[in-house]
């Protein structure tokens, strides 16, 4: 019996979605979605476009962060500008997350107006599109997101994160200022659709939506994140409009706070090397969310993010 | 494929004479279909009903064991595409390469470095499985020897590599008794290596980078000449080509049960001039899309606690989370005065806070109170981790016997059950710890002196 190849083909299709603006002199857009088939199933549907690398881009010195993450930008710890532009310019960034930590009330509370300036000087001075990430669900989070919005009026920018509860606002401000909206629920594939339902009835198109299933970092729930995202994609593909957006994985934030990456040579030694330990945990969690369906990965390490990048770049079939 | 109950009656005589102990032939199908009995109990079955039956039930990816004893590696058998639809049972086995060029010493001290990776994590221990020997000397005496040594010092399941079948005879001769892997039949050499295997009776690689229907076709001469247990290498030169072939060798065996692509995978890595990262990235992928063998050419010691953890993940069954029983533990040897605290029966939330108060060198109790397995923030958003059911559940528990001071710790993150818990148990102080499980050393050092 010879063998032949049998192909699947779907009903559903992920809509694709372009963010950021293209005004020209060097400004850059990213397409992601696109998809007619399983994740890099290049031999029975079209994948249109290869998903993203997104580099975080704290507005203050991450004192939270290990020194080893810290290093690449030792230099420009408090200078988000200077960071965000290393990060396109030296580390291949096709976009950026600007995390607005330090808006939180516990962080500096920074005000709406300087986050707002923030944005735009980010915007006009790297030209890569950009992801506004404000402090975390709350009234403060609303408002900063809304003057953020406001300035970057009309440069497409994806806006973190549209939770249950808190969502209205961020709805209102995306269809404002021509916006995309992340929205996120609990690692559950019906949260997620009730939340997009939610969105679209406040007549953000779905279209403008990108699915945050909650990143569980490898060892801490990255396998309820990776069957997630796998029912998700096949819900969507099956013909689900509500479950059609492209999806984002928070991958950095999950993955450095662990204590396997944390955790020195000197303090594990059957661990091994700290460096290679805590570049794999984050290379792990993101190629395991790529397979999965992600279409943005957002990074924290260059080094990990360009092993990754070389990773798409197979998986979408380039080189040998 | 498995069959209905409703195709299993069609195969069945309709007569209900009740011989097998059912009031009818549809009762008797449906429990065959739950696999709840044995068509053996049917005297008037018909020879095609037993054939279709037989084949329905042997699975349709075979297990293949290689090596023997406690180590022991089991691969195969396994059932759904997505781990969602049921769970994936037989965990990519991971095999370290050495070579019989290196010196004695040198073999003596990989092996031992292998046998020695053991992380303990959530209840269970992650290793690496098996040893793969190549043949660099093209010297077959040579071979044979570093093969015994390491069957007869090893516990660790052995691959022999090469792809000449008179070179590997002396060393499967001198380890069959311990069951290794041949490695690897290909189009040019897979009579000598059917033979090989067969005579052995050891597993079998079968190796073809080429089209998916050449490795098909390798496959099926060789079950036909014989060889039952063999294990697939199709091509991985990009991730996208190994992604492509094990996903359509998993649905051929799976959807079409297909007989020659109904065998455990293997990918091979490390070979190139990739680093470590890169090759460990192409094993994440390999170990979350159906490779049952991964073999790595080149390894560093700091791979193996990500890449054994994800395969862990991957591996845990998705409808149960891992979980310990809910009773109060005595980590180190505590006293009545030693420090009580609570978390949930998730066994990686249980594993992490005991490892914790371990290494803290303060002896402590560890109350576990039973929220489904889940994480103290899931527990807790889910309504199973309030403070009220917390309270109760401890003094059910008896913890006003183990410890004679009246104070109790909770995680940090759940702070707010607070109050609720000192309403439920009277006269104890609730202690807010740290968030992290990382700072409970210094926070015991802090609040127990
Ligand atoms: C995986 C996961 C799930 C899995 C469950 C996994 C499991 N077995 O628990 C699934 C997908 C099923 C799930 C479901 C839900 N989840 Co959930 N889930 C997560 C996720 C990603 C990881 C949880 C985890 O495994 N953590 C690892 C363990 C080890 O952590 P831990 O138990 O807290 O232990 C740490 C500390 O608490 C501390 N510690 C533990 N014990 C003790 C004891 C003492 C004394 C001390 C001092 C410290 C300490 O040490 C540990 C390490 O530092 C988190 C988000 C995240 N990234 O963390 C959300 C999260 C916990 N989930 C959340 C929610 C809301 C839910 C749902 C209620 C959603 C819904 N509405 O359906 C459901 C509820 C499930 C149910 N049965 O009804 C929220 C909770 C929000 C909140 N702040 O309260 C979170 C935080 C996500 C979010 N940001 O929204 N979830
Ligand atoms: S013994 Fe066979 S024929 Fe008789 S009732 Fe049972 S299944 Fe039907």
């Amino acid at each position: 019996m010879a063998f032949e190849i049998t192909t699947k083909t779907w009903p559903g299709k992920i809509p694709e979605i372009t963010l950021g603006k293209d005004k020209g002199g060097g400004f850059r857009t990213v397409t992601i979605g696109g998809e007619e088939t399983l994740p890099f199933h290049h031999f029975e549907g079209r994948t249109a476009n290869r998903p993203v690398i997104a580099l975080e881009v704290p507005d203050s010195d991450p004192e939270n962060w290990i020194e080893l993450a810290k290093e690449p930008y030792r230099d420009v710890l408090d200078n988000p500008v200077a960071w965000a532009k290393r990060a396109v310019d030296d580390f291949g960034a096709d976009l950026l997350c600007l995390h607005l930590r330090g808006a939180h009330p516990d962080r500096g509370d920074r005000s709406a107006e300087e986050c707002a300036e923030l944005v735009r000087t980010v915007l006009d001075e790297t030209r890569v599109p950009l992801i506004i990430k404000g402090p975390g669900p709350s009234d403060k989070q609303n408002e900063v997101l809304r003057k953020c919005g406001e300035a970057a009026e009309g440069e497409g920018c994806l806006l973190a994160s549209a939770v249950e509860g808190h969502y209205q606002t961020l709805v209102a401000t995306a269809i404002a200022y021509g916006h995309y909206l992340v929205a996120e629920t609990p690692i559950d594939v019906n949260l997620a659709k009730q939340l997009n339902i939610l969105i679209s009835e406040m007549n953000l198109p779905p279209q403008r939506i990108v699915i945050d299933p909650l990143t569980g970092g490898l060892g801490y729930g990255l396998e309820y994140t990776y069957s997630v995202m796998e029912r998700i994609r096949l819900q969507g593909l099956g013909g689900d409009p509500m479950l059609q957006m492209p999806m984002i994985c928070f991958v950095g934030e999950e993955t450095w706070k662990v204590k396997e990456v944390k955790t020195t040579a000197e303090d594990q030694p059957d661990w091994g090397d700290q460096r290679g330990r805590a570049l794999l945990w984050e290379i792990g969690t993101a190629v395991s969310l790529l397979i999965s369906g992600a279409g943005i990965l957002v990074m924290r390490h260059p080094e990990a993010a360009a092993v990754v990048r070389k990773a798409v770049g197979e998986l979408m079939g380039e080189g040998n | 494929m498995a069959l209905t109950g409703l195709q299993i009656f069609k195969l069945l005589p309709n007569t209900n004479c009740k011989d097998c102990g059912f009031q009818t032939c549809l009762a008797f199908a449906m429990k065959l279909a739950a696999r709840q009995a044995e068509l053996d109990l049917c005297p008037h079955a018909s020879e095609e009903a037993k054939e279709i039956l037989g084949a329905a039930a042997t699975p349709p990816i075979r297990l293949v064991k290689i090596g023997t004893g406690p180590r022991e590696v089991t691969v195969g058998e396994e059932t759904v595409l997505f781990r969602h639809d049921k769970t994936f049972y037989h965990a990519t086995a991971i095999a370290l390469s050495l070579t019989d060029t290196m010196p004695d010493d040198e073999i003596a001290q990989r092996i031992s470095e292998a046998e020695g990776i053991n992380f303990e994590r959530a209840g269970e221990n992650l290793t690496v499985n098996l040893l793969a020997l190549l043949s660099e000397s093209g010297n077959a005496e040579r071979y044979a020897e570093t093969a015994r040594k390491i069957s007869d010092e090893s516990g660790m399941p052995l691959i022999l590599c090469s792809d000449d079948p008179q070179l590997l005879k002396p060393a499967v001769d001198a380890c069959a008794v311990r069951r290794p892997m041949i490695y690897a039949a290909t189009e040019k050499n897979w009579e000598s290596m059917a033979e090989l295997a067969r005579s052995f009776k050891v597993p079998l690689a079968v190796r073809h980078h080429g089209s998916l229907s050449d490795l098909h076709d390798l496959a099926s001469k060789i079950r036909e000449a014989g060889v039952e247990d063999l294990v697939l290498e199709p091509g991985a030169g990009t991730l996208a080509m190994a992604l492509e072939n094990q996903t359509l060798i998993r649905r051929a065996a799976l959807e079409q049960s297909d007989k020659s692509f109904g065998f455990p995978t293997l990918v091979r890595l490390g070979g190139g001039d990739e680093g470590p990262l890169t090759v460990s990235s192409a094993a994440t992928l390999a170990i979350c899309k159906y490779a049952s063998i991964v073999i790595l050419d080149r390894y560093e010691p700091w791979m193996f606690l990500p890449l054994l953890t994800l395969r862990q993940n991957i591996y845990t069954d998705p409808q149960k989370p891992l979980q310990v029983d809910p009773v109060i533990y005595a980590i180190g040897e505590p006293g009545p005065d030693s420090p009580l605290a609570v978390t949930t029966n998730f066994s990686l939330t249980y594993f992490i806070v005991s490892t914790e108060i371990e290494g803290s060198g303060t002896p402590a109790w560890l109350a576990i109170v039973e929220a489904e397995g889940l994480s103290v923030l899931t527990a807790w958003s889910a309504g199973k981790f309030g403070g009220e059911l917390v309270g109760k559940r401890l003094l059910e528990m008896g913890v006003e016997e183990k410890v004679s001071h009246r104070k109790v710790i909770i995680p940090g993150y759940i702070a707010v059950i607070q109050g609720e818990m000192e309403d439920a148990m009277p006269g104890w102080e609730i202690l807010v710890g740290p968030e992290e499980a990382g700072d409970i050393p210094a926070y015991l050092k802090e609040v127990w002196e």
